[in-house]
């Protein structure tokens, strides 16, 4: 049974509209009322779903475990720094930079998109190399890509300062950039796997023996996934830096590598829903074992969890996340239509 | 001349702990497919429990287990490591058996995250100096050359490893049992190879090879933080890609050849280069990966079947 157009329209753009909606209804009450901590909170969970929605679009699609995407949001948090620093520290910190970079201070719109630009940038060259590799492979050489940035980052000190932090980077000054940039990864995200190009590398994850039979290149589809996905990275570690406002190398290494995979496998890697579910569900749970390394007062006693046992326990339940549900929270579904807009085919 | 032999002493005893941090990786990619991150925090382990726990930091960390004779110190870091690789087994993969490759790498990354916010929580963040047999670093005069006991220790130590290793692969029934897994477990398992003994017995390999780098590199080092094992575990990574995965003898001459590449880069690479050095390593991962995916020492030609 066809669907009318109307119809359709309404149920392709509905996931991303349910998503989009549901992340603004809770921003508008935390920007109108919370206190500055809980919007740091919510700030924080909008960063987090551009970058695992950066990784999601590569993961997700292609079924390929890419280790390495953190490497794209360094590369785009220094693209940041490098465009709206202050250019008088620029000028003392980062000598080695050319001399019109130097000079120019662009505002944090313009440098978001210029860092997405240069990852896609860098992952069409190494991407065209590493999405040839077979899954564990690639999982290993996007991995030694990770180390190969981070290495480069952290000794390049003309450049990109070495280790030290760099300061004086624009904030956005407010929530709504932040909110926008994760409505629009998430939008991103869902054209792709709609779109021709996503359907056909999902078919290949799937099985790809099967789907290069039927005439897809499954070599191009990664690659273009691996491109967006890095464009989307790119622009996700801008968003960090202009949300920090300061800027490290090694924010962008290990540590953030596992932490927004932790949220991809929990939330379901297979579904764009799964990203949101989980992001929201381990920023919360880890913010709520923060919360209780601090002390929690029950009955005029206060108990205080041990110091460092909030990341065990982390990875405690992320173990038992592997182990006992290893498609996610979502087992891999996007959120059910309503009946309305259902086809005959939507009931198996 | 005297520079050279030099530099290929320091590659040799590099190369050795290499390649026996590749053992232990490659062992269990071999037969459980898992590239397990996890192994740099084993070694970690084998290094912290020479001294004691929730001390306040000083220079000189007090030993522990360390201050035992050597000939206690041994056997009780390998038997700590080994009841380490087996928990970590019973408790996370042999739950994961069926899963996927990189399902198994996130998990091992999940047990690496643990391990190492557990050193944190006991030992706390800086770097502890460890005093580990000082008589090992005392430098022989010869020909010229100043050569540190402890190089010729760890040269000698890795060969005896290796030897009794292949000879343990090769003869007794338990290394036929784990080779054959290697090569084909489903077939294996057919052919009435216990799985739980083997995995078993090939984490524990694993564990005792942690144990032995951990031991070797400790007198060198001279400091640990929480850190320490995980730059080790990924020569060891880049050293079994380098010589295919999944081949033990390839993983073995990966080892020596990243010993040797490291070495090397370090003396003739120009100086503003240097902090590179790891960089252009990993670089060579990626580069080997794409042109010779099977590694630079192809022993088998595994053919995908539909």
């Amino acid at each position: 049974m066809a669907l009318s157009p109307l119809k359709g329209a309404a149920r392709e753009a509905l996931l991303p509209a349910v998503l989009t909606a549901g992340l603004g209804l809770v921003t508008l009450p935390v920007w109108l009322f919370a206190s500055p901590t809980v919007e740091t909170f919510w700030s924080e969970i909008l960063v987090r779903i551009v970058l695992v929605t950066g990784f999601y679009i590569f993961i997700g699609n292609s079924g390929v475990f890419a280790f390495g995407h953190v490497a794209f949001a360094c590369i785009g948090g220094y693209a940041a720094a490098w465009l709206s620093m202050n250019p008088m520290f620029k000028q003392i910190m980062l000598t080695g930079l050319p001399g019109p970079v130097q000079a120019m201070q662009l505002s944090p719109w313009a440098g978001v998109a210029a860092a997405a630009a240069m990852a896609a940038l860098v992952a069409l060259v190494v991407g065209a190399a590493i999405v040839r590799l077979s899954d564990i492979a690639a999982s290993i050489a996007t991995f030694a890509f990770l180390v190969v940035v981070n290495r480069i980052y952290s000794n390049w000190d003309s450049v990109t300062g070495g280790v030290a932090p760099l300061t004086n980077i624009p904030q956005f000054g407010s929530i709504w950039p932040t909110f926008f940039f994760a409505a629009a990864a998430l939008c991103v995200a869902y054209l792709f796997q709609r779109s021709r190009w996503g359907l056909m590398l999902r078919a290949s994850r799937d099985d790809d023996v099967a789907a290069l039979a039927t005439g897809i290149s499954v070599y191009r589809m990664r690659l273009a996934a691996f491109v967006l996905s890095a464009a989307v990275m790119g622009a996700g570690g801008a968003v960090y830096t202009y949300f920090l406002g300061i800027l490290t190398v090694d924010v962008f290494y290990m540590g953030l590598t596992f932490l927004m995979l932790v949220m991809l496998v929990v939330g379901g890697a297979e579904s764009l829903t799964g990203v949101v579910a989980g992001v929201v569900a381990v920023s919360t749970v880890a913010q709520l074992l923060r919360m209780a390394e601090q002390g929690v007062e029950i009955g005029g006693a206060t108990f205080a969890l041990p110091l460092g046992l909030q990341e065990i326990s982390l990875g405690i339940f992320m173990v038992l996340v592997l182990v006992y549900r290893s498609d996610g929270i979502t087992r891999g579904r996007e959120l059910p239509l309503p009946g309305f807009l259902k086809s005959a085919a939507d009931a198996r | 001349m005297t520079q050279f032999l030099q530099t290929c002493l320091d590659a040799a005893s590099l190369g050795s702990i290499f390649a026996l941090s590749a053992l232990g990786i490659g062992l269990l990619f071999g037969i459980l497919r898992l590239a397990n991150v996890a192994h740099g925090e084993f070694i970690s382990t084998a290094a912290y429990s020479l001294i004691v726990p929730f001390t306040s930091v000083a220079a000189a960390s007090e030993l522990f287990i360390g201050k035992w004779h050597w000939a206690l110190v041994i056997p009780t870091v390998c038997a700590i490591v080994i009841v380490l690789a087996l928990a970590t087994e019973r408790f996370v993969f042999r739950p994961l058996r069926s899963a996927s490759a990189p399902v198994l790498m996130m998990a091992s990354f999940t047990v690496s995250y643990i391990l190492q916010n557990t050193i944190l929580m006991v030992y706390g963040s800086q770097a502890r100096g460890v005093n580990l047999w000082y008589g090992l670093t005392r430098q022989i005069q010869w020909e010229g050359l100043r050569i540190p006991l402890i190089q010729i220790v760890t040269i000698a130590v890795t060969a005896v490893l290796m030897v009794s290793l292949s000879l343990f692969l090769k003869y007794s029934r338990f290394g036929i049992e784990v080779r054959a897994a290697a090569e084909d477990f489903r077939m294996a398992r057919y052919l009435g190879v216990r799985a739980n003994r083997v995995i078993g017995i090939a984490f524990a390999i694993s564990g005792l090879l942690a144990a032995a780098v951990a031991l070797l590199y400790l007198p060198q080092s001279g400091t640990i933080n929480y850190a320490w094992g995980s730059p080790l575990a990924l020569y060891g990574f880049v050293a079994v890609v380098v010589g295919g995965m999944g081949s033990l003898p390839g993983a073995v001459l990966g080892g020596f050849s990243i010993g040797i590449a490291i070495t090397m880069l370090q003396v003739y690479l120009p100086p503003e280069l240097k902090p590179f050095r790891d960089a252009f390593a990993f670089a060579l991962v990626i580069v080997v990966l794409v042109v010779r995916p099977n590694g630079l020492f192809p022993t088998k030609h595994v053919m995908k079947r539909v």
